[in-house]
């Protein structure tokens, strides 16, 4: 029996995700001052669909705490009380707890019992605390109704509300330009504008509470734009499957196969004289068109939004600025850049990592910013976008900037090579390095564990790239490019004797002819390489990688080395010739082998031959026990 | 949790089956069990693969899966070893994984039934005794049957990690 629901376990760890997920992003949208019906509503079945399913498969824990903040829940839905800023904190707090208990039930983790009985009396005592003070239940009241039901009203009214009127409404306007009436036409296109909206997130935030519930045309503004956005969800969700990433693989495989094969027909085809095989060539150039069309087609199933990163930092730029006690408003630009789904999972404790720093080291507080004749509010800014087959992500922030002095000085203290003569992105440079931080004191926020060279490193795992760029007092942009997919690798494609192998270009720094000048022999079998003056390693790709078969494939041509540098370390790996670049699909040799020694994968040629992939780390490694001293 | 569930369905030798695919290896006949048969293709270049023993030929492309290739004529000391037209590899599908043997060549496909399985003797074959599930017999032929799936698992095939290996 508990192995037939086992089956399910999986079903029900995704679905509790994406309520959780829906449960924060409505409670963050929420507007307390004039709450909607529907967002009421959308909020208690997140939380109800999470109680039905782990009471079904036995999670009695998560039960009994939706169990009390569903209780609750119903009540404010039907207006028997009052939506306030320390329920919704209370809310928020039982969806972290719900999602650690989530993470113990699929074996990560640990649950802390206080914690969950804590959340369990709040939740209770907020009940009961209401229940106490009959003043602020909420009678059925005149104007209260008339507060509530407006929205109601011009949310029955969108459909038929009028675009021709203000073809202006579709477009999202900065955080200040909050129309004083409330208009019904932000909703209902909001799915029409390009996603480039901005969305006022932390807005909501430091407005205090107290105010009654007048005030409706103030806040109203988040509120539109957050039921737009809503409403495109609902559309992507009600025409969605979901399918396993492994069956998506296997599609993206067979395509590729395919596309070989189209190649394969279309080299057959060419010696054939035109006029009477005009047919074939034609019909092989459509077949050439479309199978290039499904390829790019296949592949960008892989690809999800980024919105689904984005989506999380809201809540964590709430709690940060109010532990800080600083203002600040997240800006999200591009969230629908897609990206394939491997990237959008390793990319998010970096971006997390860097806009707490923004939050805790670049913006300053309110009262320096108006000292500065800054807005009191910082910005942080969380941009994407596609560049020349690279993804962008910038996270920026407007606060004081990266203290160049500090950070040379820092760098001295900590034995790291620099001196005042250094480019500012020299010095920005210095940040990445393992250790190093600027903070004057480790807060809980940042300033330890984890640092920028961990942020750098899992940068470049994904094959990208990381800047910094800062300006004092201008603040600070950090830009990370990504490869559009973890799939694809940019290879140099280099030949030793019948085989072929790729080299990772992210890695490759030059190439250099092999000589009798430059090349060094030291005692035992250690070989080193002299460029400009430098000695570097000398691997032979062919001994390294032995395989019986012809070597003499290219007599004529002198042995090549190509400089590789991995963690640092420089190694020059010789190879008989080098074929050209290209981008290669990363296949994994574990699926029906093992893991092989020097090899990080291996990919399919154009030709439908079998390449391996040289993984740099190692030879570097290696070559660091034969006698490299010497230099 | 698909491949957990074909362990439990599959459990390797306790059932007999009853369709074999028949392959030479030398002058023995050798019959494995159908159902791990994929599809039997002729020998193409292989990429090398090297620090691996001689008898991994290396890894093909099959529809855009890295399948290892291993050559049992060379696993198990056969003489006269060519690669031509005539070359024959078997593509096995044994639990989620591929790999291709490459053998001498291909007969044909045998159903017994179990009173034509007898239990192995200790016996000298090509093989050790510790692969094989029983003999079996039709007309006048005799038919090694072998544990495919042990067999290209065992750890000195060197073609999974040791801690995958049973």
């Amino acid at each position: 029996m508990s192995i037939d629901l086992s089956q399910f376990f999986q079903v029900f760890f995704d679905e509790t995700e994406e309520h959780l997920l829906a449960l924060e992003t409505l409670l963050l949208g929420v507007d307390r001052m004039a709450p909607v019906g529907e967002d009421l509503n959308a909020i208690f079945r997140a939380v109800h669909s999470i109680k039905g399913g782990s009471a079904t498969f036995g999670f009695n824990d998560m039960t009994e705490v939706t169990h009390v903040l569903e209780n609750l829940l119903d009540r404010v839905r039907k207006n028997e009380i009052i939506l306030t800023e320390e329920m919704i904190n209370a809310f928020l707090e039982a969806g972290d707890v719900l999602r650690i208990q989530l993470a113990f039930h699929r074996g990560q983790g640990s649950v802390d019992p206080e914690a969950v009985r804590g959340i369990q009396a709040k939740l209770t005592a907020l009940a009961s605390a209401v229940d106490s003070a009959p003043n602020s239940k909420v009678t059925p009241s005149v104007e209260n109704s008339s507060v509530f039901a407006f929205p109601e009203e011009i949310n029955q009214r969108v459909p038929e509300s009028v675009a021709q009127n203000d073809p202006g409404y579709g477009f999202f306007e900065s955080l200040g330009e909050a129309p004083t009436e409330p208009d019904p036409g932000y909703g209902f296109f909001a799915d029409l504008v390009p996603p480039v909206g901005t969305f006022p997130v932390s807005h909501s935030v430091p407005v205090s509470s107290g105010q009654g519930l007048i005030g409706l045309a103030e806040n109203a503004p988040p509120e539109w734009m957050f039921r737009g956005r809503r409403a495109t969800d609902q559309i992507g969700t009600d025409s969605s499957i979901r399918v396993s990433v492994e069956k998506v693989d296997q599609l993206i495989n067979l395509v590729g196969e395919l596309v070989i094969t189209q190649a394969m027909l279309t080299q057959a085809s060419e010696h054939l004289e035109g006029g009477r095989h005009e047919h074939l060539r034609m019909a092989l150039r459509q077949l050439e068109r479309n199978s290039r069309d499904l390829q790019e087609a296949i592949l960008s199933v892989r690809m999800l939004p980024i919105s689904v990163v984005f989506n999380r930092f809201p809540r964590l730029v709430r709690d940060l600025t109010a532990r800080l006690g600083k203002q600040v408003e997240l800006k999200v630009l591009g969230e629908s850049t897609e990206l394939d789904k491997g990237l959008i999972e390793k990319i998010s404790d970096p971006l997390t990592h860097l806009i707490r720093n923004s939050i805790d080291h670049g913006i300053e507080m309110p009262e320096q910013r108006h000292a500065l004749q800054k807005p009191s509010f910082g910005t942080v800014t969380l941009n994407a976008y596609h560049r020349g087959g690279a993804v962008v992500i910038e996270v920026s922030d407007d606060g004081g900037g990266l203290p160049r002095d500090k950070i040379l000085t820092k760098a001295r203290e900590q034995g790291l090579p620099c001196h005042d003569a250094m480019t500012d992105a020299e010095v920005w440079d210095l940040v990445f390095e393992p250790g190093f931080s600027t903070a004057d004191s480790v807060t809980e926020i940042s300033g330890r564990g984890v640092g920028m060279d961990v942020v750098k490193r899992n940068i470049h795992q994904m094959g990208g790239r990381i800047e910094i760029d800062s300006t004092v007092g201008l603040g600070t942009r950090t830009t990370i490019r990504l490869p559009l997919t973890l799939a694809i690798l940019d290879g140099l494609l280099v030949a030793v004797g019948e085989q072929v192998y790729v080299l990772p270009l992210i890695s490759i720094l030059e190439s250099v002819q092999l000589t009798s000048e430059n090349l060094r022999t030291i005692s035992g079998d250690g070989r080193l390489l002299q460029v400009r003056g430098e000695y570097v390693p000398l691997v032979v790709l062919g001994e390294k990688f032995p395989v019986p078969g012809d070597r003499s494939l290219f007599p004529e041509s002198p042995p090549i080395a190509v400089i590789v540098e991995s963690e640092g370390r420089k190694v020059a790996v010789c190879v008989d010739a080098l074929l050209g670049q290209q981008q290669v699909v990363i296949k994994s040799l574990e699926t029906h082998f093992r893991k092989l020694a020097g090899i990080s994968g291996a990919t399919i040629l154009g030709d439908g031959r079998v390449a391996l992939i040289v993984d740099p780390a190692p030879l570097v490694h290696e070559s660091r026990f034969s006698p490299t001293g010497v230099t | 949790m698909t491949r957990a569930m074909m362990n439990q369905n599959n459990p390797t030798s306790a059932v007999i089956a009853n369709e074999f695919l028949v392959f030479t290896l030398g002058r023995e006949e050798y019959g494995i069990d159908i159902l791990k048969v994929q599809e039997i293709r002729g020998y193409e270049a292989v990429t090398r693969i090297a620090n691996t023993p001689d008898f991994i030929k290396g890894v093909i492309n099959l529809r855009g899966e890295i399948v290892p290739i291993v050559d049992l004529r060379v696993r198990f000391h056969q003489g006269d070893i060519r690669y031509d037209e005539f070359t024959v590899v078997i593509i096995l599908h044994l639990v989620g994984r591929l790999v291709g043997i490459v053998v001498d060549g291909v007969s044909d496909v045998l159903t017994l039934t179990p009173a034509q399985i007898r239990p192995v003797p200790d016996f000298a074959a090509t093989l050790d005794t510790h692969y094989l599930m029983g003999l079996g017999t039709v007309d006048q032929r005799l038919l090694i049957l072998v544990d495919i799936e042990r067999l290209v698992k065992s750890e000195d095939m060197a073609l999974i990690e040791k801690t995958v290996t049973e």
